[in-house]
This record gives C-alpha cells, sequence and structure tokens, in this order.
C-alpha cells in the first residue's frame, strides 16, 4: 500500500489535470478558543451544516476562557459534535472530499484537539488535510452570505484580534494594520470588568451605550498614517477616570461611560477603514469576528458605506461569533488550489495571517 | 483481529500495530519532542511497511493516561475519531498498567510511577496472582511520602517501574530499604504494544469503551477548577 502521504501528492498532480464535476463537500473544525465547532460546507459557499457548541456558562464562573477547562471539553465534545454535523448534512464521511481543521492563532491546548481529529479523519478515510488560519476563517464566513468580490478591504474584531486586512484575491491576505497591545474585543472585556458587568462583556456594553451620551471625554490611539491599533492606553483612561470620579465620591453613570469607550473604539475602527477604503480604492468592505455584532459600530459603519458608496457586508450573528463554517469555506479555496497539508501540520497559538496563500 | 495501539500520554511516543498476538511493528521514542507534529506521519509510515489500509483495523487502543495533559489529548482524540471514522471498536488502557505489565512475572507488588510535580505522583499497585494480572491499588496521584507509606504495609517487595522512579529513588529506598526493588531503563515507558494487547484482553471480555463519551484520565481538576472550588468553600 502506498503510504497516505503519496496518496495525496498523486491526487494532488492528477486533480490538476481533470476539471472537478460535482459539488466539492469539506469538513471544518474549529476548536481555537472556547467554541466546539463542525461543519459541512458544500463549493465554499454553501452551509449544510455548522454546529457550534459553546462553553461559555462553563467559563463565566472564571470570569474568561481557561485555558485547560477549554482543550478538556473540546475532547469530550469532539466526537458527538462531528457526528451531528453529518447528521445534520444529511451525508456519510464518504461524501467528504477534504477536511479543514484551524491551526492558529488560538490556545494551543484547544487547536490541538481539532487538529488531532482532523489528521485521525484524514488518514483513515484517506483525503486531503487542509490546515486554515483563523482570521481568513472570520473574513471568509462573509463568502457564506454574499461572493466576496475582489479587491477587498476586511475588519476583523474580536476578543482575540484586530486587523485591517487587504485582499485582491481568493486567498491573498495583506495585514495593513493590527493591534499593537489589546484586541478591542479584550478592551471590551476589561472596562465591562471595571464598570462591574458580567463576562463576557461587549454585549453589555454595546446595550448601555445604546442608552448614554458619549460625554466623557477619552482618547483615540494612533490617529496618524498608521493602519496599527492600540486599545489599552483607552481601557487605562477609563479605568482612571472611573477612579478619579470615586475619589472625589462622585459617580460616573455607566452608560454615558459605555457611550463614551464606544465611541472612541468606534471611531478609530471607522476612521482607519474608511482610509484603508481610500487608499487602495476598493469598493467592498467587509466586517468580520465577534464585535461584527456590535450594534455602534454596525450602524456607523453602515452610513458610511452609504455616504461613501462601498459596499458593506456583515454576516448574521451566528457567522461572526467563531464557527466551522467559516473554516470549511477557506478550506474549499485552499484544496481547489491544491494548497494542502501534511499530517505533520500542528497548532501554532501565534500564527501571522499568510501573505499569499 | 488487526490493532492499532497508541501512546501520546508521557514523553514517551509510542506506536504499535498488532494482529493475531503478534506484532508487527512498533515505534517507541522517549523524547521530549513535540507529539502533535510526529504521531500521524509515524502511524502513516508504519501502515505503509506493514501494508495495511486503515480499513484493515479492528480496534483501537490507546493510552489513556494519566500523564502530560496536552500529550494524552492527543492520542485519545486521534484514537477516539479514528475509531468513530471507521466505525471500530475502542478501548482505552491505563499508562500505568501497561508500564507495570512489562514485569507480570515479578513476584511482589508492581507500583508504576509518573511525575506529578510538587512531590507527587501518579501511581497505582498492579500484581499477577496465579496467572491473574490484578489492579490491587487504583491509579492515583498522591504524595510520594504518603505513597511509600501506603505500601509499606503490605509487607511484600515492591517494584517501582517508570523513567521518573529516579526522581524519588532516593526517598522510596530511605523508606522502604530491601522490600524496594527497581526496574533496568530498557523496561521503563510503557510499550504500545502492551497497550495493543491488553485493549485486545478488554475487548475480548466485553470491555470496550463508548467512542464518543471517552475521555482521557487526568486523574486531576484543572487547576483553575481546584481554585474555584476552594473559593467557593470560602
Ligand atoms: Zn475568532
Amino acid at each position: 500500500m502506498i503510504s497516505w502521504k503519496k496518496e495525496m501528492d498523486l491526487n494532488k498532480s492528477q486533480r490538476n489535470n481533470r476539471k472537478l464535476d460535482g459539488p466539492i463537500n469539506i469538513l471544518g473544525i474549529e476548536t481555537s478558543c472556547d467554541e466546539t465547532s463542525v461543519a459541512v460546507v458544500q463549493d465554499g459557499e454553501r452551509i449544510l451544516s455548522n454546529v457550534i457548541s459553546s462553553q461559555i456558562d462553563i467559563h463565566k464562573r472564571f470570569g474568561g476562557v481557561v485555558p485547560e477547562v477549554a482543550s478538556r471539553k473540546h475532547v469530550e465534545g469532539i466526537n458527538f459534535i462531528l457526528q451531528e454535523a453529518l447528521e445534520k448534512a444529511d451525508l456519510k464521511l464518504d461524501d467528504i472530499h477534504a477536511i479543514a481543521v484551524t491551526y492558529g492563532p488560538g490556545l494551543i491546548g484547544a487547536l490541538l484537539v481539532g487538529i488531532a481529529a482532523a489528521k485521525a479523519i484524514a488518514f483513515a478515510k484517506r483525503i486531503p488535510l487542509i490546515g486554515v488560519h483563523h482570521i481568513a476563517g472570520h473574513i471568509y464566513a462573509n463568502h457564506l452570505v454574499k461572493p466576496l468580490q475582489y479587491p477587498l478591504i476586511a475588519l476583523v474584531v474580536s476578543g482575540g484580534h484586530t486587523e485591517l486586512v487587504y485582499m485582491e484575491d481568493h486567498l491573498q491576505f495583506e495585514v495593513l494594520g493590527q493591534t499593537r497591545d489589546d484586541a478591542a474585543g479584550e478592551a471590551y472585556d476589561k472596562v465591562a470588568r471595571a464598570i462591574q458587568l458580567p463576562y463576557p462583556g461587549g454585549p453589555h456594553i454595546d446595550r448601555l451605550a445604546q442608552k448614554g451620551i458619549p460625554s466623557i471625554p477619552l482618547p483615540r490611539a494612533l490617529m496618524d498614517d498608521s493602519f496599527d491599533f492600540s486599545f489599552s492606553g483607552l481601557k487605562s483612561a477609563v479605568v482612571n477616570k472611573l477612579h478619579n470620579a470615586e475619589q472625589k465620591g462622585e459617580t460616573l453613570n455607566k452608560e454615558d461611560v459605555a457611550a463614551s469607550f464606544q465611541e472612541s473604539v468606534v471611531d478609530v475602527l471607522v476612521t482607519k477603514t474608511i482610509r484603508a477604503v481610500d487608499e487602495k480604492r476598493v469598493k467592498h468592505v467587509i466586517l468580520a469576528g465577534g464585535v461584527a455584532a456590535n450594534q455602534g459600530l454596525r450602524s456607523r459603519l453602515k452610513e458610511k458605506s452609504v455616504e461613501l458608496g462601498f459596499d458593506l457586508t456583515i454576516p448574521p450573528l451566528a457567522l461572526c461569533t467563531d464557527n466551522a463554517a467559516m473554516i470549511a469555506s477557506v478550506g474549499y479555496f485552499s484544496y481547489l488550489k491544491g494548497d494542502w497539508s501534511d499530517l505533520d501540520l500542528n497548532g501554532i497559538a501565534g500564527l501571522p495571517l499568510p501573505k499569499d496563500k | 483481529m488487526k490493532i492499532l495501539a497508541i501512546d501520546t500520554s508521557t514523553s514517551v511516543m509510542g506506536v504499535a500495530l498488532l494482529d493475531e498476538n503478534k506484532v508487527y511493528a512498533e515505534v517507541i521514542t522517549n523524547l521530549k519532542k513535540n507529539h502533535s507534529i510526529r504521531l500521524m506521519p509515524i502511524i502513516d509510515q508504519l501502515f505503509h511497511e506493514v501494508n495495511w489500509l486503515p480499513n484493515d483495523i479492528d480496534l483501537i487502543a490507546v493510552a489513556k493516561g494519566p500523564g502530560s495533559y496536552t500529550g494524552v489529548r492527543i492520542g485519545v482524540t486521534t484514537a477516539k475519531t479514528f475509531a468513530w471514522a471507521l466505525h471500530i471498536p475502542l478501548v482505552g488502557v491505563s499508562t500505568l498498567e501497561a508500564l507495570a505489565y512489562e514485569h507480570y512475572h515479578f513476584m511482589g507488588y508492581i507500583s508504576p510511577i509518573i511525575d506529578a510535580r510538587r512531590g507527587q505522583v501518579y501511581t497505582g499497585l498492579y500484581q499477577s496472582n496465579d496467572n491473574r494480572w490484578e489492579n490491587v491499588g487504583q491509579d492515583r496521584i498522591i504524595l510520594l511520602s504518603d505513597w511509600v507509606d501506603v505500601v509499606r504495609e503490605k509487607k511484600d517487595k515492591v517494584l517501582f517501574i517508570g523513567d521518573d522512579v529516579t526522581l524519588h529513588r532516593e526517598k522510596i529506598e530511605q523508606a522502604m530499604g530491601e522490600a524496594a526493588v527497581f526496574s533496568y531503563p530498557a523496561f521503563q515507558f510503557p510499550r504500545p504494544s502492551i497497550i495493543g494487547m491488553l485493549g485486545e484482553k478488554r475487548m475480548e471480555s466485553g470491555k470496550i469503551d463508548n467512542t464518543f463519551d471517552f475521555t482521557p484520565a487526568y486523574l486531576q481538576l484543572a487547576e483553575a477548577e481546584v481554585k474555584w472550588l476552594e473559593k467557593q468553600k470560602g
């Protein structure tokens, strides 16, 4: 018998000379943080199933995601979720063409569970294995809503990342800017904690901000030519304002604090996105990542898209947060390109977005 | 019955292929190297050399721990997903038991040792009586100083086995004197072929594991859980 590796190499070279007939089903696996998710996506755009098992209730009592607890939960759940994803897609493992799996960035112990499962399936069923970058996944969540039109600017904001990405074509990522310290979502969680809101704080701040007035002056960092972000100074400024008020025996209105903080974050994110749109002359902007659910950010970007005349795509909530359908979507394009992984694929906690992958 | 046996629960990585009581291939490394990178390529290579296909496998046996949390998850996830994908049974074997079984013929008690830091060890007590292999002291995490008190009570020879025994050898000898027996370097790590054999025995006696529910034997809670529980008590 030839080895899996040889067989995949042969498959790849034969594929290039042959037209693909029929739909391509990719099974995606995502375990980079506290969601165990498995999905089946057809031709990179049609979701046949997208099962997401969130551990958020388990981590709430710790006030944040505990890596060891998350990894244990992934092992407990992975096979149930694999089974459910196939059943919901009404397919058998034999109908799957390739396995796509998140291999970074993320919590290393958590990533390794998904990767081990993906490799076992790829090897057992003798089908290709495809390692997918998590941020690429967030961007491709939009492809599941509406085909991506190039060139485009993607603003990816979540608990773990804040990145401004330019794309000229499929799988070609140019990171224009990223956070130099905290991710936007991380700043939300920290500010939420400072005003005694439960974890995760993002949705609570968003809700309060709708009712408050952005009356407290707060800094906007790095508003120079750079596309990089910085949110830790803003977070400290909020904490200082709260502290100073407390020392004077005053209490700041929580709603106004939330509104002022949100205003500052949205201001920086939108201003930089618009400048990137302008500089790169693109007509299509996509918003991705968990913070894409934020009403303040959504409505400001919508206003700007009408005012400046660019297309804006924002995925529905279920596709903003971590899910495997977005990983399978990227996997499809990597599959077509022959950009497959070997069985030595490893998890990489701080994986940078590949420039041309 | 064709068996694939996997162990990544400690710094040892082991893969074996067995059929009808014969070991066809066995690879063991005892290196602190990345199991995640190396496990599947070695499995692929062994299948190729033995000329088997994944479809030929009738049983997966895996070391379920205790040991390294991240390490054991790699082997267990690989094994249970492999079993799930091919609709074949899965059997988990204690890493400590696999370690002890190498000294099946030892007359006395066998205490396999895996270091668990801060003076603690993962251990258990095994023995073969009239050719019947028995687990006479449950796998556990315990302070080594407490453990020697437990086994001294047995008033019999106790064989300590495992790479990590060297870390505690002095203390064991002090506490147990002549009753403590030690193994040799070639027998200091769990062998995947033994995991496969023990797995087959379990299966024959109908003791297969549920592929879906199967999880590693960590033998202790995550640290954050312990702290949280302490806080609840106040
Ligand atoms: Zn994410």
